[in-house]
């Protein structure tokens, strides 16, 4: 095997413990949380006709 | 060896029988993810979360308003109320007891206005099975037409104290 | 002995307690004496813990049999409120921190990272839950595990489970740090084994999760104290969730884990593609958490959008996850019953696996009641239109005691047939017993998820003390409590035995220092066969298409009769 290849970007991924770290917090904070936050927030006043 | 420090080429492509069956997997979940905007789009059952920012107090005072301007009679001391068809009708829930009864038509559809004015109830409407939250502060509106007619029940199942298991309610439809 | 199946041992290492490491006599492998210690401590106070929440689970039966409605109303949501924290919270982060401290050190023949940070941890998570235990037996928490705004406690429930979060997060960065080291230090050459990997994806999630309980404990504890406002309960009910739903998707990274464990060291088995279950881990780590949105799907306030992507796990990607592990599981233990000789028709070497063994019958029984009863169920509940024939009935306490029980708790007692003998050095007593009590469990559990979710399909309330007053419920409700009671009172047996096996055997199992431990039944090999005789077969493990063919199936039925059943409320969005 060729020394200088670099090995395939999924495995990398898979042996980089930091960068599935931060992926697995930065995803669901953005995609739950962050986005239902935004939501919530978002509400308009009753109008009760 | 999962105990063991893989072999130094262990990256490799799936092949054959886990290959197909990743395929078929995925092919299943695809099949998943469409169903749902699907049924929201084309489907008559959906939970959009319309909801609306009210305090309990203004929300108390609009449910009575309703309830005496729509009364048409009344049942254990809690009064029936049939809204306008195609209109606006508003129902609360406290500990331990949803106010009012609403009549209402078959085939008609309305807004249903829930609101709860103490702490998080469970709207369960039996024997549809028919489930949603209902929380202090939020007019959670649901655009709602009963197709079948009958006596049906109210349970609360979301806990809201020592009389949870008494907080029962009533829907009629005609 | 069961060295033909097990990893040779690496560089040796000096059975000297002066180095922090030992020589296990069964599998060779180096322990480090710290990481030992503290697996001893956790998987002690887990089992404790255990012990409480299954107390508290017969009483809990017993009352929603309502033929027997034994505890009295209040009592009743006092005891609801143990069981959730004691199972949900206690019993499953400690004994999934002995399993974090296992991973980061034995298979990379690694030295835990600090003892004073180990200790810490440990006592932050035990006063946190003794505190929390206190004060809901005195009445001051009725609140229930979820505790929704505006439902308020005393403030040291807030605080007791705070401390448990924090210790726990402490322990997680101790396996951060120890495979931060173990890499620098070249304890071990090129990428990490599975089981490591799989308890690091758990370790993320544990993060996720954990930042969560941060996020609203602390100023749901602030509130308690009068120092500032009510959060408002839909963001409450929201965060929380990213707190509870999530622990318990670490709870499956480490129940996935110790399946590939236990295969391991009861057939031989590994993993036919290390690629595939290492990606099916990426999916779980990127896409798993999102779906906590699957408890708000009737709520109000948060959109369509935002419910149909979270809940789906984006597109399903971690369903599929699931369903990679649930083939590649099997297969594995086909693959190594197959080249061990056992060849017969397409199930020979399921009739001659080693269920003699609690821990191989334990994972398999796991293995099953998850992916068929919790997975689908939970996938199919989750849907969030169907989610409204469903939302806070039995139904999803089924589903949730299927997945979470019979699943992670199932799988965590039969890896301990392995744990004590390997860690604690001591030979189970009873053995008689003990090889009877994964069926036990798993049964009674099975029984406690059917009896509820059938009884859910029917309208019946979870969380509720008696169905009577709403004066609808008939014959068939009753019915299904009833299994649900039967089903629990066997289930707790097995609990009870298990605690009993466990406490007996520390105490007075024989010890087995200087040799291998007993051995429960491993797979011997057949004469003339040959390790790795099938490694080119990509189509050898025709057992487990059949079975994940059914499974599909199932999947497909279930979820579509479920679609039927939605469309036949009324309208309504």
């Amino acid at each position: 095997m060729n020394n200088e290849t670099k090995d395939p970007l999924l495995k990398r991924l898979m042996d980089n413990t930091w960068l599935l770290l931060v992926l697995g917090v930065v995803i669901p904070l953005i995609s739950y949380t962050l986005w239902g936050w935004i939501e919530l927030g978002t509400i308009q006043p009753a109008t009760l006709p | 060896m999962s105990l063991a420090i893989p072999d130094r080429d262990w990256y490799k492509a799936p092949a054959g029988a886990e290959k197909l069956w990743i395929g078929l997997a995925l092919l299943w979940c695809f099949v998943m993810s469409v169903m749902m905007p699907y049924w929201h789009f084309r489907g008559k059952q959906n939970s959009r979360g319309e909801a609306y920012a009210v305090q309990p107090a203004s929300f108390l005072e609009r449910t009575e308003k309703f309830a005496a301007a729509n009364k048409v009679g009344e049942r254990n001391g809690i009064p029936i109320v049939e809204p306008a068809p195609g209109g606006d009708a508003y129902l609360i829930g406290r500990m331990w007891s949803w106010f009012p009864i609403l009549k209402l038509r078959q085939g008609e559809t309305y807004r249903l206005h829930l609101s709860a004015l103490d702490l998080q109830h469970g709207f369960s409407l039996q024997p549809l099975n028919m489930n949603f939250q209902v929380l202090p502060g939020y007019d959670h509106v649901l655009t709602i037409t009963p197709t079948s007619k009958g006596e049906f029940t109210i349970v609360c199942n979301e806990f809201c104290g020592i009389g949870h298991d008494k907080m029962i309610g009533k829907i009629l439809v005609e | 002995m069961s060295s033909a199946t097990l990893p040779a041992p690496a560089a040796p290492v000096l059975p000297d307690a002066a180095t922090g490491f030992r020589r296990c006599d069964t599998t060779g492998l180096s322990v480090c004496l710290a990481a030992q210690k503290f697996i001893k401590l956790n998987a002690v106070a887990a089992v404790v813990f255990l012990l409480v929440g299954g107390i508290a689970a017969i009483l809990l039966a017993l009352t929603r049999w309502q033929a027997v409605h034994l505890l009295p109303v209040d009592w009743f949501y006092r005891i609801l409120t143990l069981h959730g924290l004691n199972m949900l919270i206690f019993w499953i982060l400690f004994f999934e921190v002995a399993v974090l401290y296992f991973a980061c050190t034995i298979p990379l023949k690694a030295q835990l990272y600090s003892k004073k940070v180990a200790w810490v941890s440990f006592a932050m998570m035990l006063t946190g839950a003794l505190m929390v235990n206190t004060v809901i037996l005195q009445g001051r928490a009725d609140v229930l595990l979820t505790s929704y705004l505006p439902l308020l406690a005393d403030s040291k429930f807030y605080l007791g489970i705070i401390l448990v979060a924090v210790g726990t997060l402490i322990g997680v960065y101790n396996f951060f740090a120890t495979l931060y080291f173990a890499k620098r230090n070249r304890t071990y050459e090129g990428s990490m084994p599975l089981v490591t990997f799989g308890a690091t994806a758990a370790a993320i999630i544990a993060v996720v999760t954990l930042l969560h309980g941060a996020i609203v404990m602390i100023p749901t504890f602030a509130y308690s104290m009068g120092w500032i406002g009510q959060p408002d309960p839909m963001w409450y009910r929201m965060i929380w969730w990213g707190l509870g739903h999530q622990s318990q998707q670490v709870n499956v990274c480490a129940m996935v884990a110790i399946w590939y464990l236990i295969a391991n060291l009861s057939t031989g088995a590994k993993p036919v593609n290390e690629t595939v279950c290492r990606g099916a881990f990426v999916l779980y780590i990127l896409f798993i958490n999102l779906a906590s949105a699957h408890h708000l799907l009737v709520d109000p306030g948060v959109g369509s959008a935002w419910k149909i992507w979270n809940t789906s796990y984006a597109m399903y990607l971690a369903v599929l996850a699931s369903m990679i592990h649930g083939f590649t599981v099997p297969a594995s233990v086909e693959m190594a019953m197959r080249e061990k000789g056992y060849m017969k028709g397409l199930f020979g070497w399921v009739t001659s696996a080693p269920w003699r063994n609690p821990a191989f019958a334990g994972f398999v029984l796991s293995l099953m009641i998850f992916g068929f009863i919790g997975g689908i169920t939970g996938v199919t509940l989750g849907t969030q239109q169907i989610n409204i024939i469903a939302h806070n009935t039995l139904r999803i306490t089924g589903h949730f005691h299927a997945t979470v029980v019979g699943g992670t708790s199932l799988a965590f007692m039969a890896v301990t047939y392995y744990v004590i003998p390997l860690i604690f050095r001591r030979d189970f007593i009873w053995r008689g017993a003990a090889r009877l009590q994964p069926w036990l469990f798993g049964g009674g559990i099975l029984l406690v998820s059917l009896g509820m979710s059938f009884a859910g399909s029917l309208g019946v309330p979870r969380r509720d003390y008696d169905i009577e007053n709403a004066g609808i419920f008939g014959p068939a409700a009753h019915l299904f409590l009833g299994v649900m009671g039967i089903g629990a009172i066997t289930a707790v047996v097995g609990l009870l035995l298990f605690v009993v096996l466990c406490v007996g055997t520390i105490l007075f199992g024989e010890k087995n220092n200087g040799r291998a431990m007993a051995d429960w039944g491993t797979a011997k090999a057949m004469v003339g066969s040959r390790e790795g005789s099938l490694a080119h077969d990509h189509w050898a493990m025709k057992g487990t298409m059949a079975l994940t063919g059914v499974f599909l199936a199932c999947f497909a039925v279930y979820y579509f009769a479920n679609w039927k059943a939605l469309a036949d409320v009324w309208p309504v969005r």
